[in-house]
């Protein structure tokens, strides 16, 4: 555990140091305790898993464009056997679903079997005004209403931003099922534990791409880093309009959505 | 001070006395209970990231295909399916980079798979290519005319169906889709000039059809097989199997 913990030398920033040997240089006479800190190697403690992955170096994010979305649900089958989520049609860790949005207002949602066996196509009298897949996943928010409720810290914001369940620690309470306002939780039947989507987490430590997104046959989903800026998903940003979903809850989504209908929940 | 313990009640003496070892007790037992690790980086356990690191994979990724099947990735590359990984198709398949023998991926060979993505929904985005697979060539496996590595839909030629029209439509619903209407009529070229002055050639006798249809030929194992000497010999093919749609009863 605490081998875990390694001692990493983290460098001056160029600019700082830039600016200080300038003030070194000009003001001689100024008091040397200034530029004697400076100049020394600031040892910070990081957390290391044990193929080498620190976790306080990244930060995940998600870009998904509604408007490329097919709805053939590859994601939430692949998700299903990458994380053996149980096969029941009431268990997922994303599925996508369907808006159906009528001339007269009317708005029907579905998703069946969370879109693993296709969407049958629905006769309605109303006429259509307009229609879309939308992938739901965890939003991974950086302020964690379902984090906030956990009674025993079993549940966590990682270092990296993924928020994470530690399934040996969790008691089953179903506080944080609860306060999900996005609906991304549910209890595991067998484990009697909460499960959540962790952006396989045991995939991106080795360096590939969540299921969802490995599989995603139109490019719908963009994984990458929140912080770097040649990541895809740093692209994916700069590039579309971006909305997240229910902003007045300040839960500050990591899930960023691309051609977002405000008829989106 | 020594004051303040005396006048102290006897009871508050004794409660505190009590409060202390309650105190103490709670500091012991978290001790033993709070796992070590607890609250090192977070309120969590530190070690419970690296248990969510742990869960086996599933799905290799397209970088580990590419390693062996170079030449199948390349061929992929170059159509449609270029950004479409291999395992939405040939499923999880890390077992086999592990143990290529021991653990083949799925081959999806049937009519049922390639409409997941391709059947047409209206709520699809518009501009993804989507067919009715009641109505585009029934019971023919989409594999016998795409190809899934470079699905580019094959060219059918339109010189025929110009003006045959109806013949077309019902033989490209037929098992006798694939066969081109020059495979049987005789025709030259001639005949789209002036058609009737050089009508195409029709078969006549039994053994055309045996060709593919009789039991001692070697062709693909579901074509149907008859023994031609003993299957009503009496009569011509077409005079109870329409050729342009054989299933016809």
């Amino acid at each position: 555990m605490e081998n875990n913990l390694i001692q990493i030398d983290k460098k001056v920033e160029r600019r700082s140091f830039l600016k200080k040997l300038a003030v070194v240089a000009l003001a001689p006479l100024t008091v040397r305790i200034l530029a004697s800190d400076d100049v020394k190697l600031k040892k910070v403690k990081k957390w290391i898993l044990d193929n080498g992955y620190i976790p306080g170096d990244h930060k995940w994010g998600m870009g998904i464009d509604i408007g490329k979305c097919i709805g053939c649900g590859r994601c939430a089958d692949a998700c299903k056997n990458e994380n053996g989520v149980p096969r029941e049609p009431f268990f997922f860790r994303t599925w996508v679903e369907r808006y159906n949005i009528y001339e007269n207002g009317d708005i029907k949602v579905d998703s069946p079997n969370g879109a693993i066996d296709g969407f049958e196509y629905i006769p309605s009298k109303n006429k259509m005004l307009r229609s879309f897949f939308v992938p739901k996943i965890c939003n991974h928010c950086d302020n964690p209403p379902c984090v906030q409720v956990c009674p025993v810290g079993a549940t966590f914001k990682s270092e990296d931003g993924v928020v994470l369940v530690d399934t040996d620690y969790c008691i089953g309470c179903r506080y944080c099922i609860q306060a999900c306002p996005y609906g991304a939780r549910f209890l595991h039947p067998e484990k009697l534990t909460a499960e959540k989507c962790t952006f396989c987490y045991h995939r991106i430590v080795q360096d590939k791409l969540p299921a969802c997104v490995e599989v995603c046959p139109t490019q719908t989903r963009i994984f990458g880093e929140l912080n770097k800026k040649a990541s895809p998903l740093v692209r994916f940003l700069r590039m579309n309009k971006i909305g997240v979903l229910k902003p007045s809850l300040n839960t500050e989504p990591k899930v960023f959505y691309a051609n977002l209908d405000m008829e989106v929940k | 001070m020594k004051n303040f313990f005396s006048n102290l009640p006897e009871q508050v003496k004794r409660l505190s006395i009590l409060l202390v070892i309650i105190i103490i007790a709670f500091i012991v037992i978290t001790s033993f209970l709070v796992p070590k690790d607890f609250g090192l980086i977070g309120h969590y356990r530190a070690s419970a990231v690296q248990n969510n690191a742990n869960v086996k994979l599933q799905y290799a990724g397209q970088e580990a295909c590419a390693d062996c099947h170079d030449d199948v990735w390349k061929n992929k590359l170059q159509g449609f399916h270029k950004n479409l990984a291999c395992e939405v198709c040939h499923g999880p398949s890390a077992q086999h980079v592990d143990a290529p023998d021991q653990f083949k991926p799925q081959k999806p060979r049937d009519r049922n798979f390639c409409p997941i993505c391709h059947e047409y929904n209206p709520s699809k985005p518009t501009g993804f290519p989507q067919i009715i697979s009641t109505s585009h060539n029934p019971r023919k496996a989409c594999i016998t005319c795409h190809k899934p590595h470079n699905p580019t839909p094959p060219q059918t030629p339109k010189e025929c169906e110009a003006c045959h029209g109806e013949i077309a439509k019902t033989k490209s619903l037929s098992f006798h889709a694939e066969i081109a209407c020059t495979k049987c009529h005789e025709t030259s070229e001639k005949h789209k000039l002036s058609p009737r002055d050089n009508l195409p050639g029709k078969p006549t006798k039994r053994e055309f059809c045996g060709q593919c249809h009789a039991q001692d030929v070697k062709s693909a194992p579901d074509i149907p097989k008859i023994n031609l000497a003993t299957h009503e010999p009496r009569y011509v093919c077409w005079q109870c199997h329409y050729p342009h749609l054989p299933e016809a009863q």
